[in-house]
């Protein structure tokens, strides 16, 4: 028999529209494009308690103009104080793009799911990004090169429209330092440019080409972030090589305008991109329809 | 569960007591083409707008637990610094009186995706904490499938339901509070042939329903037939308008905007009820749309309600109401979509 409706847990409602107060200390332009953003909690208690995994998302909120989700693209030790590498390219982020040091924004999450890089131990790890899909993907490179000795050979795969519109380049000689292997690809070169010109598949198929069958098959782990249209390429390419499926891992971009499963506005079949992602191992990218 | 009857002339004692409150109930808007009554759902000041006996209303009650638009969180603006303020817009105690049991139905699946999982969405959860619920029986429609779908009857969900059988009303209880409503009016424990009577009128309504909906391994054949040629020809004739979400009583989804004042001392966040059957439904940023076209978006509609939440929660998140086939300007229905999907052919 059913008495009093009691359905919302106490508190749990603050916790939904609940958002920390977090002020953008920096600003650096990456590219004509992209700017990083840093962005600290100003709680100092809030900000040591913020804790995420690599992958995880953010709401960023800026009142009166819009919120939406950005991936995390700093490290997780550095907890509250975070990073997101942000391209004005709608109507929030070109807003965005104008504001300066110094603005109070909110942030909540953080939501998702991540890429298990713990679970990747003692394995070789592909680092495969595309485009703006470095983003994302900085999170779990730094990661790996913070607990360097726990992994086997590393490599850094990344292509990008043009030498100039490579993100994060002052940090490849770091990236270098930790024995990475970090192979770079542009569309179309620029004067120059000394690296190769082609598609991320060409890099790709020639670092399968210097590894071992077995090794791809028993273990190695890949994490892909990119354009919708690179997921299919490149995965199928990471499946001949024998990388089990359940070991490769995307990130998806959905339109979001909850992050708590609610808005339904990301929604694959049965799947939240918000909660059940915004990473997926490609087993569970090929059980749903329409996710890439 | 408890049970009761009451003469017919009671209802007006008792609707008096539910007064207390704000009342919501079906009231009569105008009438159709033909003549026919058109009903929604409405706040009722007199018993004698209230029509118990309607068909069906346009819109479902979900206006009043899931308002079309609804503020969630006001921001204030001072020295370059903002401060957060959140109501759930929830003062007083509502009575839903003469929902059917579909739309009784469609609470209890809102409950599971709206009141579950890690984030309890409260604005909906203090709304349903503050509502005294009543059902009434009804006739099934043509358009109606829920017998299809599981949701003919309701046993749960509401705090009071009433049958009417002739001049009686036979009352099934489900909370205390609806317990000491009745103890005030003049009501008794049915008798044998009372409970004869109630079941030989549910047997008698079971064989009304002329719609239906084969759902057997629905999930399996959505899956299989994700590429059917079928959906481009329901593209076709989908508008693109959203109407079926809005009068649809699970439909949840929804989208935010924010706005300034004019003088820059206040913002707010607003959300409003969407559609996924709306074009912009999955574009994001950089123009880029996951659902471009018309057929991807209907076939995702059929796949969240049939598929998805089947798979999250084993029910199907259709009710069965058939209020998005009557209020389909391309006439498109549930029954003739998916025998359509099943068939392989329109």
């Amino acid at each position: 028999m059913k008495t009093e409706r009691e359905f919302v847990q106490p508190g749990a409602g603050e916790q939904f529209e609940y958002s920390y107060k977090a002020e953008i200390t920096n600003v650096y332009p990456l590219t004509g494009m992209e700017k990083l953003y840093q962005i600290q909690l100003v709680d100092p208690l809030e900000r040591e308690r913020f804790t995420f995994r690599p992958g995880q998302f953010v709401m960023l909120e800026l009142p009166g103009i819009g919120e939406a989700p950005f991936s995390i693209t700093s490290s997780p030790v550095r907890h509250g104080d975070i990073e997101l590498c942000i391209r004005a390219v709608g109507n929030m982020t070109r807003f965005l793009d104008r504001v300066e040091r110094g603005t109070m924004v909110g942030i909540s999450g953080p939501f998702g799911t991540h890429f298990p890089v713990e679970k990747m131990e003692g394995e070789d790890i592909l680092l495969i990004g595309g485009g703006l899909g470095i983003a994302p993907l900085r999170s779990p490179i730094l990661t790996v090169l913070e607990n360097r000795s726990r992994y086997g050979q590393v490599d850094i795969i990344y292509g990008a429209r043009s030498p100039s519109e490579l993100l994060f380049d002052y940090e490849y000689a770091m990236w270098r330092q930790f024995d990475v292997g970090l192979d770079i690809i542009v569309d179309r070169a620029e004067p120059g440019w000394q690296g190769p010109v082609g598609l991320i598949t060409e890099l790709l198929k020639e670092r399968i080409a210097k590894g071992h069958a077995d090794r791809f098959r028993e273990r190695t782990s890949a994490i892909v972030c990119g354009p919708p249209v690179m997921f299919r390429f490149v995965c199928d390419l990471l499946i001949a090589a024998g990388v089990p499926v359940e070991k490769i891992f995307v990130s998806l971009e959905r339109r979001m305008h909850c992050g708590r499963g609610k808005c339904c506005r990301c929604n694959i079949g049965s799947t939240y991109t918000c909660l059940d992602g915004p990473v997926f191992d490609y087993w569970s990218v090929l059980n749903l329809k329409e996710a890439i | 569960m408890l049970f009761k009857v009451f003469p017919e002339a009671e209802l007006t004692r008792l609707f008096e007591l539910l007064a207390k409150d704000r009342i919501v109930g079906p009231v009569k808007k105008g009438e159709d083409q033909q003549g026919r009554p058109l009903y929604d759902f409405d706040v009722v000041h007199d018993l004698a707008d209230l029509h118990l006996d309607y068909t069906q209303t346009i819109h479902s009650a979900k206006n009043y637990f899931l308002p079309y638009r609804e503020d969630l969180c006001t921001f204030t603006f001072q020295n370059d610094d903002w401060q957060k303020e959140v109501d759930y817009g929830v003062y007083a105690p509502l009575v839903l009186l003469g929902l059917h049991p579909c739309d009784i139905n469609a609470l209890n699946k809102l409950d599971k995706v709206l009141l579950g999982g890690r984030y309890p969405n409260p604005f909906y959860g203090e709304k349903r904490g503050n509502m005294f619920i009543v059902g009434h029986s009804c006739t099934p429609q043509p358009f109606c499938f829920c017998q299809s779908m599981g949701t003919d009857s309701a046993i749960r969900g509401f705090d009071l339901f009433l049958t009417r059988m002739g001049d009686l009303y036979f009352a099934e209880i489900l909370s205390p509070r609806a317990l000491h409503l009745l103890e005030q009016i003049d009501c008794c424990d049915p008798d044998s042939s009372e409970h004869r009577r109630y079941l030989d009128l549910m047997e008698e309504r079971e064989s009304l329903f002329v719609a239906h909906v084969d759902t057997s391994d629905l999930t399996k054949i959505l899956d299989l037939e994700f590429q059917s040629p079928v959906w481009q020809e329901w593209g076709q004739k989908c508008l693109s308008c959203g109407t079926c979400a809005q009068v649809c009583p699970t439909c949840y989804c929804y989208g935010v905007t924010e706005q300034v004042d004019m003088d820059f001392s206040r913002a707010w966040k607003e959300k409003q009820l969407y559609s996924c059957n709306l074009l912009d439904f999955a574009s994001v940023a950089g123009s880029h749309n996951f659902r471009p076209e018309s057929h991807t978006r209907i076939k995702y509609r059929y796949y969240h309600k049939h598929r998805g939440f089947v798979e999250a929660f084993e029910e199907s998140l259709c009710v069965g109401c058939g209020r998005c086939g009557q209020a389909c300007l391309a006439r498109i229905t549930v029954p003739e979509v998916i025998a359509s999907v099943r068939a392989g052919k329109e």
